[in-house]
């Protein structure tokens, strides 16, 4: 199944796109989209804690269902203002 | 009611002038406002600042801004409110953020407008980076 990953800032920055649609398998997760995304991008490993995972616009615990087209964003402490 | 919220992601530079006319009326006796501008300094990093980029997930930051508004309201109300962060690059001077909030009396005007801004930098989706003058970039999280 498409999952559509949004990244953000450094995350964006270390992930190598701010948009992709990513093909999972069934039972993905946020954690789980993360971790292979880890594999790709090391320096992710420091940035796990702090970052904040939505699905369409709702924030979701690592551990949440994916289901076909959702959009996880990936989302790293804020700086506005 | 003066109640309205105006809440807005806009890579234009801001104009306090448009946020006033979206808040106020005839019942308001205070406008108080605030403007976050680009500063040549860091706290606690002595690289000079030359130029700032933010970047935001309108999804979740639009929202969050409009929950903002509706507590301060629900707080301080009744006033009227406008809110609105920017997006892009912005060159040193330029404002970040404004925000307008109009209120019967002065006392619960700044309130709400304090109220406001510091949410917005806890909890908006909204990412700051920030451009030195040796060409050097780094994202910025608030304390």
């Amino acid at each position: 199944m498409d999952v559509r990953v949004i990244a953000f800032a450094r995350v964006r920055e270390l992930v190598g796109f701010g948009e992709r649609v990513i093909d999972v398998t069934a039972g993905a997760t946020p954690a789980s989209v993360w971790a292979s995304l880890e594999t790709a991008a090391g320096e992710l490993v420091g940035l796990r804690a702090s970052t904040r995972f939505a699905v369409n616009g709702a924030l979701v615990a690592g551990d949440a269902a994916l289901a076909d087209g959702d959009e996880l964003a990936l989302l790293p402490p804020v700086g506005g203002g | 009611m003066l109640v309205a919220a105006y809440i807005g992601l806009t890579s234009e530079p801001l104009e306090l002038g448009a946020l006033i006319a979206h808040v106020r009326t005839n019942a308001c006796g205070a406008i108080v406002t605030f403007l976050g501008v680009a500063r040549e300094t860091s706290a606690g990093d002595e690289r000079p600042v030359d130029g700032l980029s933010y970047e935001a997930y309108a999804t979740t930051a639009l929202p969050e801004m409009q929950k903002i508004a509706e507590e301060a309201e629900a707080r301080f109300g009744p006033i009227g409110i406008a809110l609105v962060h920017r997006t892009g690059a912005l060159a040193l001077g330029e404002a970040s953020i404004a925000i307008a909030v109009a209120a019967p009396h002065r006392g619960p005007a700044f309130d709400a407008c304090e109220y406001a801004i510091d949410e917005v930098k806890k909890r908006v989706d909204v990412w700051k980076r920030e451009h030195y003058t040796d060409g050097a970039t780094s994202w910025r999280a608030n304390a």
